[in-house]
C-alpha cells in the first residue's frame, strides 16, 4: 500500500465590482431583462471599439495587492479565440503571457498551523454572455437564446500554484480568498449569481516524490462545499485507478452535485488552440509605481492584520480574532459595539454566540442583521450595569430580532429589569427560607450545595429578575453567620 | 470639365457665393451617376432621398451665411465604413442586410461639417484585395479604361471621384487600399498617420493597420477632408491625442531646403520603365523647387509584403470570426443540422476572404504562432525602425504607389501572390503607421494615370501635403479627367 500526496491547484474567476462593463459604459447590475444592458461594443458589432474601464484596472491591482502579488508595470490584452455563440466577437479579450499581477501568496491556517498557498498570476478578462438552449445542448437544440447582459463584465482570473494538499485545504483557501476580495471590495463573490466561480486541478503522486501526476480538471463547482466534495471524490477515484495499476487520463471532468460524482467531459488531447494574439485595438497597460502606491495606500486593513490587532489591542483569544475578522462587515460590527461597551471579550461572546447563532439559523449575513451593533451595545451595557440578567438578556435579544424593538422597551414592557435592591430581595428571600426549612437546615449544617437550590427558588419566584449574585450573598449572610 | 469633376475647394466657392446651390450640385452628381455608373459600377448603395434632404438643409444654412468647408459637398463613402441607417455591406453577402445603428466617427464628422453622403462605394469584400474584383456584388471598372481594374480595395471610391460621380470620397487603407486605387484612377489618396483619424465604425480587416483616408481630385481637397475627419476620439482607444491642424492653410509654404529621401532597396524593385520615369520626374520637379533629394536605405523593406500579408491575415482571421451567421451576418437556414448551417453560412464568403482566414488561422495556431506570427511581428518592428531612421535624415520619402498602371480585369485574379505584389510599395506605411499620400504624377503612353507616394513622419501630414501640393503647382502637368463615353455600354 503506497501513501499518496494530493496536489491541487485552483483557478478562480471573480467579477469585479464596477458599475460599468470593462470596455463600454453598459451597466453591470445583475438580473436585468435579457439584452437590456448592451451596446455596439459589448454586442461585438463590427466597427465598434473597446475602451478600457480604468476602474476595472484599479480593482485588479487591488486584488493583486491583497494577494501579495507583484503588480506588473507593463501588461497587455490578448484575444483568446474560441467558438461559442455567447462570445459576441468570437474571441474573449484576456491576458495571455503578460498578466497584470504575478507571484503572490495567501496565508491560511490549516489544522492549527499556518500554510502559504502561492498565487501564480492574476489576469483581467471579459465575461461572456449566456446561452439558453431549447434542448439539452447546442447541437441538439431547435434554437438557442442569447443574453448579452453579462457580456463584457470585467473579471479577474486568479490561478494558484499547485500548493494545495487536501480538499479541505482547498475549501479553506477559497474562504480566505473570498474574505480578501470582499474586504478590498474587489468582488461581491456571490457564487449563486456567478460572480465567483472555481475550477480545480487535481493529481496524485507517491508520497515524497517530486514529479507531478497526470491531472484532471474539475468544472461546475457551484459552492465551496462542492469544491471540497468533488475533490474528495476525485482523490478516491484517482487512488483507486493508480492502486490498480491503471492510468489517469488528462481530462476535464464535470461535478454532478446530486450524484456526488465527477464525470468525464472531454479529454485534453483535442484541447482547443486559442490562437492568442495581442489585441490590436487595445494598447498595453502601463502603470507607474506612484499609481500602484496610491492604490496600495487605499487598501483597507486586511484580515490577517485585523486579526492580529484584535488579539493585541482587545486581548481576544486567537480563535475569536479569526472568527470576527472572517468578514469585513462582521469585524466592523464587532468594533462598533466595542466602542460603546468597552469590554471586548464580553462583546465577542455576544457576537460570536447569540448574534451569529441567530443569523445562521435564519440564513442571514451580518450585513442583514435586524439587530445592529448599536442595538446590541445597549443590551450588553444593561447586562454590564446589572440592569438585566445575562439569561434574561438572551431572551430579550431574541425578542429584539423578532420584533425590532429596543432592549429597553422590551425590558420595561415585560418587567424584566433586574432586582438588586436589598430590601426587595430580603422580602423574597424571607418567603423562600420560610417555605423550605429542610434546605435551610442543610445549609446550616454545612451542606453548602443547598444554597444553590435556595437561590434557584428565589430566581423562580422573581421570574428571573432577581440579581442572583446578590441573592446568593444575602442567603449566605443570613444562614452562615 | 463637368461641374461634378471640379475639386471641392472650387465648388466651395460656388456654393458660398450662391452661384450654385447644394441641391443643384447633388442633382448633378446623381445625374452623373445615372450616366456613368452602369458602366463604372462604383456604387453598391445610393443614398438619394437622404442626400436631397441634406442638400435642402445645407442650402438653408448657406443662405444664412454658413461658410463651412464641406457644407453641401457630395461625398461618397466606402461600404466598409458604418453609416447609421444606411446599409453597410463590405461588398459581402454576409452583411447584405446589415444596417448599422451608429455612424463611424469619420462619417459623423463629415455630416457635422455639412457634407452630403451620396452613397456607399464598392470594394473588395471586407477590403481584402487590390482590384475590387473580390466584391461579391460586381466588379468596378476604371473610368480611364473600362477594361481595366480601378485598383482596390477602395476601387469604388476612386472610380466615383475620377468619374465625377462624387466630389470626394472616404476610403480605407490596410496595405495600400486608398493609395493604389487613387493612383490607378488618377486622383489623390491619403493614408493618414495611424491614430489621426478615428477607426470607430470602420469594419475591421486588420485593426493594427486599418486607416480611413480621403480620396480627392487634388491635394488641397485631401487637406480639407482630412482636417474635417481627423482628431482624437474617445471611442477609439488607438486614436492619438493630436488635435488636427489646419492642413489647408499649411499648403502655402514652400519646400526650399526640405530633404526628400529615395529608398534605394524598394526603388530597385521597380521594373516598369514608365513608373520609374514618373518617380524620378517628380524628384526632379521637387529638386527644381529647392528640395534636396538623396538616397536612403530601408534594409528590411524587401520583406514588407510578406510581413504585411502574414500579419494582416492573422488579424483578418480574428476580425471576421464573428461574422458566422450565428452572432452576426446572414445565415443560411436551409441546413439539416447546426454544423452544416455553419459551413453553408461560411460559404457565403468569397474566395479571398476565406483564403486570408485560413492563412491567418494557420499562422496563429500551434507552433506557427512562434515561427510565423511572432517572427512577422519582429520584422514589423525592424521595418518601423528602418523608416524612423530614414525619416530622421529626411523630411519625406518618395516611392511609386504601384508597380504598374492599372491592369486589365481578370489579369491577376487567379494569381494571389502576383496580386499581393501590388502592395509592395504601399504596405510599409501601414506596417509603420506613418502618413503616405499618393498623387498623380504622369501618364503612360496609353494614357493611364500613374501615382507617386510621399511618405512622412508620424503626425506630420503637414509636410506630406505641402510637398504634394508644391509638386502639383510646380509640375507642368494639367489636371486631366477620364473621358467616359457617356450612355453607352461596353
Ligand atoms: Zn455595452
Amino acid at each position: 500500500m503506497i501513501d499518496w500526496d494530493v496536489v491541487i491547484g485552483l483557478e478562480i474567476h471573480a467579477e469585479l465590482l464596477t458599475d460599468s462593463k470593462i470596455f463600454c459604459g453598459c451597466s453591470t447590475v445583475f438580473g436585468g431583462v435579457p439584452n437590456s444592458q448592451v451596446c455596439p461594443v459589448c454586442m461585438g458589432l463590427p466597427g465598434a471599439l473597446p475602451v478600457l474601464n480604468s476602474r476595472a484596472v484599479d480593482l485588479a491591482i487591488k486584488a493583486g495587492l491583497a494577494l501579495k502579488c507583484t503588480i506588473n508595470e507593463f501588461s497587455k490584452f490578448d484575444r483568446k479565440h474560441y467558438f461559442y455563440p455567447d462570445l459576441p466577437k468570437a474571441y474573449q479579450v484576456s491576458q495571455d503571457d503578460l498578466p497584470i499581477c504575478g507571484n503572490g501568496v495567501v496565508e491560511i491556517s490549516f489544522e492549527g498551523s499556518p500554510r502559504s498557498i502561492g498565487i501564480e498570476r492574476v489576469h483581467m478578462e471579459e465575461e461572456a454572455g449566456k446561452s439558453i438552449h431549447a434542448g439539452e445542448s447546442i447541437m441538439s437544440s431547435a434554437y438557442s437564446l442569447l443574453d448579452y447582459n453579462r457580456a463584457g463584465i470585467p473579471l479577474i482570473e486568479i490561478v494558484t500554484k499547485p500548493d494545495i494538499r487536501s480538499p479541505e485545504e482547498a475549501r479553506l483557501f477559497l474562504e480566505k480568498l473570498k474574505t480578501l476580495l470582499e474586504y478590498t471590495e474587489v468582488s461581491d463573490c456571490k457564487m449563486e449569481e456567478g460572480s465567483l466561480r472555481c475550477d480545480a486541478n487535481i493529481s496524485l503522486k507517491p508520497k515524497g516524490t517530486d514529479a507531478f501526476g497526470v491531472k484532471a480538471e474539475i468544472k461546475n463547482l457551484n459552492s465551496f462545499r462542492a469544491v471540497q466534495r468533488a475533490l474528495e471524490f476525485e482523490v478516491r477515484r484517482q487512488k483507486e485507478i493508480l492502486e490498480n495499476q491503471g492510468t489517469i487520463v488528462p481530462e476535464t471532468r464535470h461535478w454532478d452535485e446530486a450524484k456526488g460524482m465527477t464525470f468525464s467531459m472531454r479529454t485534453k488531447v483535442d484541447a482547443a488552440d486559442y490562437r492568442y494574439m495581442p489585441d490590436p485595438n487595445l494598447y498595453p497597460v502601463r502603470l507607474d509605481a506612484a499609481k500602484i502606491e496610491t492604490i496600495k495606500n487605499s487598501l483597507p486593513e486586511l484580515p490577517d492584520a485585523k486579526c492580529k490587532r484584535f488579539i493585541d489591542e482587545y486581548g481576544l483569544p486567537a480563535y475569536d480574532g479569526e472568527v470576527l475578522t472572517g468578514s469585513r462587515a462582521l469585524a466592523d460590527y464587532f468594533e462598533k459595539c466595542v466602542q460603546e461597551v468597552g469590554d471586548a471579550k464580553l462583546v465577542s461572546n455576544w457576537v460570536m454566540g447569540e448574534i451569529l447563532r441567530w443569523l445562521n439559523a435564519h440564513n442571514m449575513q451580518i450585513e442583514d442583521s435586524p439587530v445592529g451593533p448599536a442595538d446590541l451595545a445597549k443590551l450588553v451595557k444593561l447586562v454590564q450595569g446589572a440592569e438585566v440578567s445575562n439569561i434574561i438578556a438572551k431572551d430579550v435579544l431574541e425578542e429584539m430580532f423578532v420584533s425590532g424593538k429596543s432592549a429597553e422597551q422590551i425590558i420595561d414592557e415585560q418587567g424584566l429589569r433586574q432586582v438588586s435592591d436589598a430590601g426587595e430581595l430580603e422580602k423574597m428571600i424571607d418567603k423562600v427560607l420560610e417555605d423550605h426549612p429542610d434546605p435551610v437546615n442543610d445549609v446550616k449544617s454545612g451542606k453548602l450545595q443547598a444554597v444553590g437550590f435556595l437561590v434557584g427558588q428565589v430566581m423562580k419566584a422573581s421570574k428571573g429578575t432577581a440579581n442572583p449574585k446578590k441573592v446568593n450573598e444575602i442567603i449566605r449572610a443570613r444562614l452562615l453567620d | 470639365m463637368q461641374l461634378t469633376e471640379k475639386p471641392i475647394h472650387y465648388l466651395r466657392e460656388l456654393l458660398h457665393s450662391g452661384e450654385i446651390t447644394a441641391k443643384q450640385l447633388v442633382t448633378s452628381v446623381f445625374e452623373r451617376i445615372d450616366e456613368v455608373d452602369a458602366q463604372v459600377g462604383a456604387y453598391i448603395t445610393l443614398n438619394k432621398e437622404e442626400a436631397f434632404k441634406a442638400a435642402e438643409r445645407a442650402d438653408e444654412m448657406l443662405k444664412q451665411g454658413d461658410a463651412r468647408d464641406l457644407l453641401g459637398i457630395p461625398i461618397a463613402v466606402k461600404d466598409n465604413i458604418s453609416t447609421k441607417g444606411l446599409r453597410t455591406t463590405c461588398a459581402s453577402k454576409v452583411l447584405e442586410n446589415y444596417v448599422p445603428a451608429f455612424d463611424a466617427t469619420a462619417v459623423a464628422k463629415l455630416k457635422e461639417a455639412g457634407a452630403i453622403i451620396i452613397g456607399k462605394t464598392n470594394l473588395d469584400e471586407f477590403g481584402l484585395g487590390s482590384s475590387t474584383e473580390n466584391s461579391m456584388y460586381k466588379a468596378t471598372r476604371n473610368p480611364w479604361d473600362l477594361s481595366r481594374v480601378p485598383g482596390g480595395s477602395s476601387g469604388g471610391s476612386a472610380a466615383a471621384v475620377a468619374a465625377g460621380a462624387a466630389c470626394g470620397a472616404l476610403g480605407s487603407d490596410t496595405g495600400g487600399s486608398v493609395r493604389q486605387p487613387a493612383a490607378f484612377c488618377g486622383i489623390v489618396g491619403l493614408k493618414p498617420t495611424y491614430g489621426l483619424v478615428s477607426r470607430y465604425g470602420l469594419i475591421p480587416a486588420a485593426p493594427s493597420m486599418d486607416h480611413i483616408g480621403p480620396m480627392t481630385h487634388d491635394v488641397r481637397d485631401a487637406a480639407i477632408l482630412l482636417q474635417t475627419i481627423a482628431g482624437p476620439d474617445g471611442q477609439d482607444p488607438t486614436s492619438g491625442r493630436m488635435q488636427p491642424e489646419n492642413y489647408e492653410a499649411a499648403l502655402t509654404e514652400d519646400i526650399k531646403s526640405l530633404v526628400v529621401g529615395m529608398p534605394a532597396e524598394l526603388i530597385e524593385e521597380v521594373e516598369d520603365a514608365e513608373v520609374k520615369e514618373a518617380l524620378f520626374g517628380m524628384a526632379n520637379v521637387l529638386e527644381s523647387l529647392g528640395a534636396t533629394v538623396r538616397k536612403v536605405s530601408l534594409p528590411h523593406s524587401k520583406f514588407a509584403v510578406a510581413c504585411f500579408y502574414l500579419l494582416a491575415a492573422c488579424e483578418v482571421s480574428s476580425s471576421l470570426a464573428s461574422l458566422d451567421g450565428v452572432r452576426l451576418g446572414s445565415r443560411v437556414f436551409e441546413a439539416e443540422d447546426t454544423v452544416t448551417m455553419f459551413s453553408k453560412t461560411r460559404g457565403l464568403m468569397g474566395k479571398e476572404a476565406k483564403r486570408r482566414i485560413l492563412v491567418g488561422t494557420a499562422a496563429l495556431s500551434g507552433q506557427y504562432r512562434k515561427t510565423h506570427y511572432e517572427r512577422a511581428q519582429k520584422l514589423r518592428t525592424l521595418i518601423k525602425t528602418d523608416l524612423a531612421e530614414a525619416l530622421d535624415e529626411c523630411c519625406v520619402l518618395l516611392l511609386p504607389t504601384a508597380p504598374s498602371a492599372a491592369f486589365p480585369l481578370g489579369h491577376k485574379v487567379d494569381d494571389p501572390v502576383a496580386m499581393y505584389q501590388s502592395d509592395v510599395f504601399t504596405s510599409v506605411a501601414n506596417l509603420a503607421g506613418i502618413p503616405a499620400l499618393s498623387l498623380p504624377c504622369g501618364y503612360t503612353k496609353e494614357g493611364l494615370p500613374l501615382g507617386v507616394q510621399i511618405l512622412g513622419r508620424p503626425f506630420d501630414e503637414v509636410s506630406v501635403l505641402k510637398v504634394g501640393h508644391a509638386f502639383e503647382q510646380g509640375c507642368s502637368m494639367a489636371a486631366r479627367r477620364p473621358k467616359l463615353e457617356v450612355g453607352t455600354s461596353d
